[in-house]
């Protein structure tokens, strides 16, 4: 008896372990022979701790379950919310840069090459340094991090610069409120990062890697070292990838709790052992980066979507999305809602979709008041733009961002000023201190809401134009993109700052 | 700190200041770019920022944290411009140019970024500029009005303080966690952070410029701040270079000087008058009051840095220790009597003559100064020579650089280094031998750490882990740590190396070289009593270590080799010399821009005292006496006829006067007690001598046994030219009246013309520096075309500089050397006869420290002295452990010579059976424990090795309490009737 219980950190969270153990006792209870297999999580959070039994080659899906529940579970007297796929919220997504997670044993490479894993390094290694690159370019694929920049053109930036070395350097700096898409997979699909970095090192010369990982993260930090270990036990790192004479070899390193080093340039900073403040550019990271080096710095995502772009070819990938945000998002779904979780689709649905169908909307059953998408720099985005569908220039088009792709609900009974308030709060806690418009412009920013919370009402413009400071001047996007939730929060619900409001208290 | 227009003063030769203007980031060299600045064509290299081509096209864009001393930040957000087909604002200091981009500087968006920027910088600083010492030298307060800053928006709410660093205590007198108090523990500059704007120009004039990284910025967001790691800056890394002072746009980090004094209003640019590195700065002043000296940005030997001492020590030329009136005497044991100018002169002459007379023409002589100017040097020795009517001149090069002087005009033709400073730019591979430069040359010491974070490799060869093997980020370094005495063979074994591996380059050596001479050094360096294994017992270097430093330096690219008086000081001084040079010369390292044998001079115009003739076997240009030609020429010029017998060494005039047959000297400028070996030999000279005239700021050691004492100038008193380490003729300019009352060449002129009043000769009759130095360009071809116009022209000029070489000559021996081929030497090594034994187990060598300066005599007398108040005895953990010492023990330091007591600091940063001190204090004595041996060609004294043994003791030792006894019987000055 095949038995699936997850080892993700979520499911862990809400006791997947404990639940493990009672199944190991229980089974011995009845002399059970029992196979406990850790998974990744399928992303369904609601349902977490998810365990599945394989019946028939039918993995079937009961949960939550408790650890209580064990003995009724292996008697057979729970019921089952039937074949995990057939799950709607599972059934109506597109997985390819998910498409293992949860599906395997995590730190198995058996079972990763048995569902597909280094057919893409496979492919590659057989390929041009150009070939890779075009292949890159062709699938679409963009900076799943956020800022959406066309991944290929910032490979072919690090093959074409001259050095003595370069570098990958996966940012695992997973920051962003309502974000986990980093962490799922790293805990639920290590080796698939694993095989997107070599292929990246291979098309741009690279021969050495690094994943930063954030210290918050220690299931994905274990599990991705313990990867990477038997990556390089079974070759497939090292001086010769899996036989092709080609050199890649990684290593995790950890952050420091700062949420400003997910930003690319301090991230390199921290990586150097040095105080993670932002650089600015140019020079690009692509041509001045790690050490000096040109180095590619990619999202967790985006290089996990590059196995499945080598497997089954660039035009496969583009064949999903809408406009110019090709290939699928693996959205994360969280706050308010009914059903939270991972929900990987191709662009373009419409956020109103993913809100009141996908989530079920709100878990309080209260009326949706207002979505953040993208992290605490986020838009929020009001009900009336539910017809967004998501894409990069589409949300643009609204003046909010997809980001990292977390979206986060809230009901009526949001303070959007307090929300206001607490975005430019954030980025005076995270700032990094290097540029004018944010370390001092975010402190301004919660006194002068504060200001406005009192009734002073003249302050709005004096917060408008700070926006636009921060905006025009800041050095990165923490500076940057503070002013979207703040602004967005002020132009759709411009009754909360409003100073009745006060006095109706 | 902002630049000032201050208008230039009316002297006959200008101030020396250039436009200083601010470009904002570094000048870059690339190819021609064109650009449109506000519709205006402009034509940069490539990789300039679009700041510095607006600069360049006369378009200020507001700034803070950029300054052109420092790569581009890009902190401040003030720089913002637009350019066309480009979102955003981007940062004009981070952006480079490129063909055809069209930026514009000044629109309505920009205006308003700009002003919100300041906005939000002033609502956290105090308003208090009336008061503040940085006003009107603000930069914060400049970009306020450029900006247009009318009006600051923010307000605290009403449950709440406005968040800010400069209140101690809010309106309801809660304790402000933001305010830190002033740190004022530094004895020149205070650290405000109330003021601080967080720029981050200090921490990275700390890092780029300094290379010590003494500062970073703690905290994060609006908690940033300035800090040093430690409870002050005083108990910090920090070396008080300022560099930060230099950077910062506020008051935050600030002078104290202008603190009490406030901004000064004119401005001069002179020459820093310690070390031989020869930094530029500008005294800036008011009225004869000096503010501050200023690194100028425009010194092409500093490139606008500076160290404590040039930029901080300078309060000695002010010292209530200086002596002001001209003092005679009648025998030592007397007390000082002051006269006037006239008396004290005509007693001397008079005293001088009567010598002459008594004990024949060579009985006396005199000693130049490495300190004075190149044009006062040269009057003291052709007093000698043309007045006295002999040779006997010398010069504290003699115990310094006389080894270079030999060796390199040995091998290469020419006594001095071959390079510039700037030339450690190209350098990729860099010896240091026997110099510690952070202490000794700290500003080169900064610009060759500079290189070695850029990744050129370090080979130094010294008894002692110096701190430049400490440089934060460098890269691959090796440590050769020799037993003391050693350098020729540990230099040779390293040829060895290179030859018998198949490494040296062969077309340099055919092409520009003897090579009858390469062969026979060939056939002697590659015997294998060369080779590295067969010297590691003699030398202590273990034989693979030595290997790959040699390997290294061989094959790393440009090879460059810096060194000291560590390689001088020593019975084979001049052998190493010319081992240094031959290794460079087999290397192919010699001729072109980062490679090159470059020592590095002590004093500040040591070199320019040695090209000026000081030594009594050479005219001016290192022509020998002998020669009838230049003889003849300089008796026409100088209208005497002159002796063709070199005169008396340093060394032999005290052995003369012990022997009763050498009586009167002119001392100017140097205090031979102190500074010379075996310092009771020098007092038992002294002593015999009837006539001793010491020409000096203080009542120095060396003046316990004068009878004449002539007030000296400072360096800020008086016009002049001073040569540093690189050749460069720099120029020294009159900010101030001198205190005495005259320039040390005026006093040299009126001490001849007092001797010559006496023998009936002609008057001499110079009016101003510029003469004498007009009369040295006539007789000395290495300095043909020098002249105070050429120097106001060109800043500095390295010479030789005559028809051939207009502007001077950055590169020696570039296409072939002056000798005409490079002259390898045979290096035999040959131990010193100064060794160790069961009575003196140890090796003591010498060297000297950041703060203190030589003898002390200046630097004792300003704040520096903080940082060093006692020398210390560096003795390892084992050493100290033998003998039951601790850190600040008293310890009994015992050589043949004599004995003295300090306190000994236990550390591993010598080696065991090595102790070391340092000479800076006259209570200490280091130099009566030296011997007199010295070097086989030159006579310079072996300070570096002296076998010694270390014990417990009480207290000063019985030398060094009757010696404080007689000094000070030695400078009473009788009450004035």
């Amino acid at each position: 008896m095949k038995i699936y219980v997850p080892m993700d950190s979520a499911a862990k969270a809400l006791g997947a372990d404990e639940v493990a153990d009672a199944l190991i006792v229980e089974a011995q209870n009845r002399g059970l022979e029992v196979e406990i297999i850790r998974n990744g999580t399928r992303g369904m959070i609601w349902l977490e701790p998810l365990v599945e039994i394989e019946k028939d080659g039918v993995r079937l899906a009961y949960g939550p379950i408790a650890p209580e529940d064990a003995a009724a579970l292996l008697d057979g007297h729970i019921g089952t919310l039937g074949p995990v796929e057939d799950i709607p919220f599972f059934a109506r997504q597109t997985r390819l840069t998910f498409a293992r997670c949860g599906v395997t044993d995590p730190l198995s490479i058996a079972d990763y090459e048995a569902h597909g894993g280094f057919e893409g390094l496979k492919r590659a290694i057989t390929m041009s340094q150009d070939a890779i690159i075009d292949e890159v370019k062709l699938s679409g694929l963009r900076g799943r991090g956020g800022a959406g920049f066309p991944t290929g053109i910032k490979w072919d930036t690090v093959r074409l610069a001259h050095a003595p070395q370069k570098y990958i350097v996966c940012n695992a700096d997973e920051g962003d409120s309502g974000t986990f898409a980093d962490r799922m997979i790293m805990e639920g699909d290590p080796f698939t990062l694993i095989e997107g970095m070599t292929i990246a090192g291979i098309g741009c010369g690279a021969t050495k890697g690094y994943i930063y990982i954030r210290s918050e993260y220690p299931d994905a930090i274990a599990v991705m070292t313990r990867a990477v270990e038997i990556a390089r036990g079974a070759g497939a790192l090292g001086a010769d990838v899996l036989g092709s004479g080609k050199a890649f070899d990684m290593e995790v390193r950890t952050g420091a709790g700062a949420y400003v080093c997910g930003e690319e340039t301090s991230l390199l900073n921290s990586l150097e052992g040095k105080r993670g403040v932002v650089r600015a550019k140019p020079p690009l990271p692509a041509l001045e980066g790690f050490l000096g080096r040109p180095t590619v710095v990619n999202n967790v995502i985006s290089l996990a979507t590059v196995p499945v772009i080598f497997a089954k070819g660039a035009a496969h990938y583009a064949g999903f999305g809408l406009g110019r945000s090709k290939g699928t998002m693996p959205i994360q779904i969280a706050g308010n809602v009914q059903f939270g979780g991972l929900f990987e689709t191709a662009f373009g649905m419409p956020l109103g979709e993913l809100v009141n169908t996908v989530a079920g909307g709100t878990a309080s059953g209260r009326p949706v008041k207002a979505v953040q998408v993208g992290g605490p720099l986020g838009a929020y985005l009001h009900p009336d733009q539910f017809d967004t569908p998501f894409g990069y220039e589409e949300f643009d088009g609204q003046k909010a961002l997809i980001g990292h792709a977390g979206i986060v609900v809230f009901d009526d009974n949001a303070d959007m000023l307090s929300m206001a308030r607490f975005a430019m709060e954030f980025c005076a806690v995270e700032s990094c201190g290097k540029c004018t418009p944010c370390r001092i412009g975010a402190v301004r920013g919660v006194e002068t809401i504060d200001r406005i919370a009192e009734g002073d009402t003249g302050a709005i413009e004096l917060l408008t134009d700070l926006c636009e400071v921060m905006t025009d001047g800041s050095l990165c996007a923490l500076g940057g993109f503070t002013p979207f939730p703040v602004m967005s929060a002020l132009r759709h619900f411009p009754e909360d700052f409003a100073p009745q409001k006060e006095a109706a208290e | 700190m902002k630049d000032f227009i201050i208008p230039g003063q009316n002297d006959a030769w200008g101030n020396g200041i250039q436009d200083e203007t601010d470009r904002g980031t570094p000048a870059h060299t690339g190819a021609p770019v064109t650009l449109t600045i506000d519709g205006m064509e402009i034509t940069v290299p490539a990789g300039t920022s679009v700041m510095r081509a607006a600069s360049e096209a006369g378009i200020q864009v507001p700034k803070l944290c950029a300054t052109d001393s420092l790569e581009a930040f890009g902190s401040c957000r003030l720089c913002a411009v637009e350019i066309e087909g480009r979102r955003g604002t981007p940062a004009s200091c981070t952006t480079p140019v490129h063909a055809g981009m069209k930026v514009h500087t000044q629109t309505p968006k920009l205006r308003k970024l700009r002003k919100g920027v300041m906005e939000l910088y002033i609502s956290d600083h105090p308003l208090d500029c009336l008061t503040c010492a940085a006003n009107n030298d603000c930069e914060l307060q400049d970009m306020a009005g450029a900006v247009g800053l009318r009006d600051v928006r923010y307000e605290a709410p009403k449950n709440a303080a406005l968040a800010n660093h400069f209140e101690a205590r809010d309106t309801s007198g809660a304790t402000n966690p933001e305010w830190l108090p002033k740190d004022d523990s530094n004895p020149y500059f205070t650290y405000d952070a109330s003021k601080c704007i967080v720029c981050n120009r200090c921490v990275r004039a700390c890092e780029e410029v300094q290379g010590t990284f003494a500062l970073t910025i703690e905290g994060r967001g609006f908690d940033s701040r300035v800090a040093v790691g430690a409870e002050n800056f005083m108990a910090s890394d920090c070396v008080s270079c300022g560099a930060c002072v230099q950077a910062c746009p506020t008051a935050t980090l600030q002078e104290k000087s202008v603190i009490e004094l406030g901004t000064p209003d004119r401005s001069v640019v002179t020459t820093c008058a310690y070390c031989g590195v020869g930094c530029s700065f500008k005294a800036e002043m008011q009225g004869d009051q000096l503010v501050r000296m200023v690194p100028y940005k425009h010194g092409k030997a500093n490139r606008g840095h500076s160290c404590v001492k040039g930029r901080f020590a300078y309060g000695y030329a002010s010292h209530s220790d200086r002596i002001l009136n001209p003092m005679i005497r009648d025998s030592v044991d007397q007390p000082w009597t002051e006269v006037s100018w006239d008396e004290a002169l005509s007693f001397a002459a008079k005293k001088l003559v009567g010598l002459q007379a008594k004990y024949g023409q060579k009985s006396i002589g005199v000693i130049t100064s490495s300190r004075c100017t190149n044009e006062e040097t040269y009057l003291v020795q052709k007093l000698t020579r043309a007045v006295f009517g002999n040779n006997n001149t010398d010069t504290c090069a003699r115990v310094c650089h006389s080894p270079t002087g030999y060796g390199l005009g040995q091998t290469f033709g020419t006594s001095a280094g071959t390079q510039d400073f700037d030339s450690v730019e190209k350098s990729d591979v860099i010896i240091v031998i026997g110099a510690n430069p952070t202490d000794g040359h700290p500003v080169f010491a900064s610009r060759l750490r500079k290189r070695l974070r850029q990744g050129a490799k370090l080979i130094v060869v010294d008894p002692r882990r110096i701190d430049l093997l400490h440089t934060p980020h460098m890269g691959e370094a090796h440590h050769l740590p020799l037993k003391p005495g050693t350098n020729v063979a540990v230099v040779s074994a390293m040829s060895h190396v290179i030859v018998t591996e198949g490494l040296v380059d062969e077309a340099f050596i055919k092409e520009r070289c003897d090579l009858e001479a390469w062969e026979d050094y060939k056939a002697f360096i590659t015997q294998d009593r060369h080779a590295p294994e067969a010297t590691e017992a003699l030398t202590n270097v273990p034989a693979a270590a030595l290997r790959d430093a040699a390997r290294a330096f061989a094959t790393g690219g440009n090879g460059a080799i810096y060194y000291g008086l560590g390689v001088t000081e020593h019975s084979q001084g001049s052998t190493t010399v010319m081992a240094i040079a031959n290794l460079a010369m087999m290397t192919g390292n010699i001729g072109r821009e980062g490679v090159g044998v470059n020592p590095l001079r002590g004093q500040n115009n040591v070199q320019g005292s040695c090209d000026m003739g000081s030594f009594p076997h050479e005219f001016p240009g290192y022509r020998h006496v002998h020669g009838d030609e230049v003889r003849q020429m300089f008796e026409q010029v100088w209208g005497v006829s002159l002796d063709a017998e070199p005169g008396l060494r340093i060394p032999n005039m005290l052995d003369a006067a012990v022997d009763g047959t050498f009586k009167g000297l002119y001392c100017q400028g140097e205090d031979i007690l102190q500074s010379d070996p075996d310092t009771k030999h020098v007092a038992a000279g002294l002593a015999a001598m009837d006539c001793v005239i010491v020409h000096d700021l203080f009542l120095n050691e060396t003046a316990n046994y004068a009878h004449v004492f002539l007030p000296g100038s400072t360096f800020l008193e008086k016009d002049g030219t001073f040569t540093n380490a690189e050749r460069r003729i720099n120029r020294v300019r009159k900010v101030m009246a001198p205190k005495n009352g005259y320039a040390d060449w005026e006093v040299t002129q009126m001490l001849a013309n007092a001797v010559l009043k006496e023998t009936g000769g002609a008057r001499w009759t110079y009016t101003h520096p510029a003469e004498i130095m007009d009369e040295i360009a006539a007789t000395t071809p290495s300095f043909a075309g020098v002249d105070y116009a050429v120097l106001e022209e060109q800043g500095s000029v390295q010479w030789p500089c005559n028809e051939e070489h207009p502007v001077g000559t950055p590169l020696m021996h570039v296409d072939a050397f002056v000798r005409g081929k490079g002259r390898f030497i045979v290096t035999e090594y040959i131990p010193t006869d100064e060794k160790t034994g069961p009575r003196f187990p140890l090796l003591l060598t010498t060297g000297r420290i950041l703060s203190q300066y030589n003898v002390g005599a200046q630097t004792r007398r300003t704040e520096n002295s903080q940082w060093h108040d006692q020398d210390l005895l560096e003795i390892h953990p084992h050493d100290a452990e033998n003998r039951g010492l601790k850190d600040g023990d008293w310890v009994r330091l015992a050589s043949r010579s004599g004995e003295i007591s300090l306190r000994a600091i236990v550390t591993d940063r010598v080696s065991p059976g090595v102790v070391y001190t340092t000479f800076h204090h006259p209570d200490t004595q280091a130099n009566v424990i030296t011997t007199d041996f010295s070097d086989w060609a030159t006579n310079c004294p072996e300070y570096k090795v002296t076998a010694v043994q270390v014990a417990a003791s009480n207290g000063p030792s019985d030398w060094q309490q009757s010696y404080t006894a007689q000094a000070e019987k030695a400078r009473r000055i009788a009450a004035a009737e």
